[in-house]
């Protein structure tokens, strides 16, 4: 079996993509961040940005762009603040607003009860 | 690991999704993960990973060690579309060492965990319970049926040293309906703990 390209990467390819950056710019992007494109790639774009337009025409959480480019989560994060620095994408946050009245950190319960009834109705 | 590779036809999102949910499911290699969250995800499950290189960020104090060498994790996901906003993200990963140093970077605001459990190999579980109880997330335990030793609930119960509050459930990984029983159990166990909470905070 052929290894998952990306995996046992060359460090040094990771670091030319980001031109050796290994943190974001910004700290917002979660791994659901729901990743939509603003704009049409334009010819001279890195690759992997072109890729990322391409596949955020419909809203796509950072985890699949992770796993469409086969780049690691924190890679693609760079690679995504670039985009929404400039404008080319939009991003979604997740809205839960953890409650942190107790020792355990509990989603609201708006949000428990969407998930049981989408459970309930679409599974 | 038996998931898709990336370039299979993608299952798009719903223009109108602008709410992603985690719910994690951690457990032992070969335990069932990547099965549960197939069984009821929408789209079959993808693959990736995460890398931390970096020394002395978070809890994974590096300074001395002299050579940095990577942490990586490598995790499974599926996702369930619950309407056309909400987006549940199902994440199977291994609940080795290494991964509870990428946990708050992975899964900070996780609605919960799936501890699945296969009742030969108890003491494979012992570590994600104790990391989830010190990280004060949420979870239920399901136990995988592997047609194995006939232990009751309170035998696995003890040997999990589980709180008596945490629900203990059983299900066959491969069935979409008991996948789904599962997810529901964790989401009423979240309820209940709200309520509970609710309660104590009241004046």
């Amino acid at each position: 079996m052929t290894p998952r390209p990306g995996r046992d990467d060359d460090p040094d390819r990771l670091y030319t993509l980001t031109q050796g950056r290994s943190r974001p710019a910004t700290d917002e992007f979660d791994l659901v961040t729901l990743v939509v494109a603003e704009s049409d790639p334009v010819p001279g774009m890195q690759s992997e940005h072109v890729a990322i337009l391409r596949m955020c025409r419909r809203p796509t959480a950072v985890v699949e762009v992770s796993a469409q480019l086969k780049l690691p989560v924190s890679i693609t994060k760079i690679l995504l603040s670039d985009l929404l620095e400039t404008g080319k994408v939009t991003a979604r946050h997740p809205r839960t607003t953890p409650n942190t009245a107790g020792a355990q950190r509990l989603p609201d319960p708006t949000t428990l009860e969407k998930v049981l009834v989408g459970l309930r109705h679409r599974l | 690991m038996d998931s898709v590779t990336a370039s299979e036809a993608r299952t798009p999102l719903a223009a109108t999704a602008d709410n992603g949910l985690k719910i994690v499911i951690v457990g032992g290699f070969g335990v069932g993960k990547t099965t549960m969250v197939r069984s009821v995800s929408d789209i079959r499950p993808l693959n990736t990973e995460e890398t931390m290189t970096q020394a002395g960020e978070g809890t994974d104090d590096r300074s001395a060690v002299p050579n940095k060498t990577a942490t990586t994790v490598a995790f499974d996901f599926g996702r369930i579309s619950l309407d056309e906003h909400t987006v549940l993200y199902l994440f199977g990963a291994p609940g080795q060492e290494r991964f509870w140093f990428l946990w708050d970077r992975l899964f900070a605001g996780t609605l919960g965990a799936i501890v699945l459990v296969d009742d030969r190999r108890l003491a494979d579980s012992w570590y994600a319970i104790d990391r989830l109880e010190h990280h004060g997330t949420p979870f239920v335990v399901a136990r995988n049926d592997f047609g194995g030793p006939p232990y009751t609930a309170a035998e696995v119960r003890k040997a999990l040293d589980l709180d008596p509050n945490v629900p203990l459930l059983t299900c066959d990984a491969r069935s979409r309906a008991a996948g789904k029983q599962v997810l529901i159990s964790l989401a009423e166990h979240l309820q209940s703990l709200a309520a509970a909470q609710q309660e104590t905070a009241a004046p």
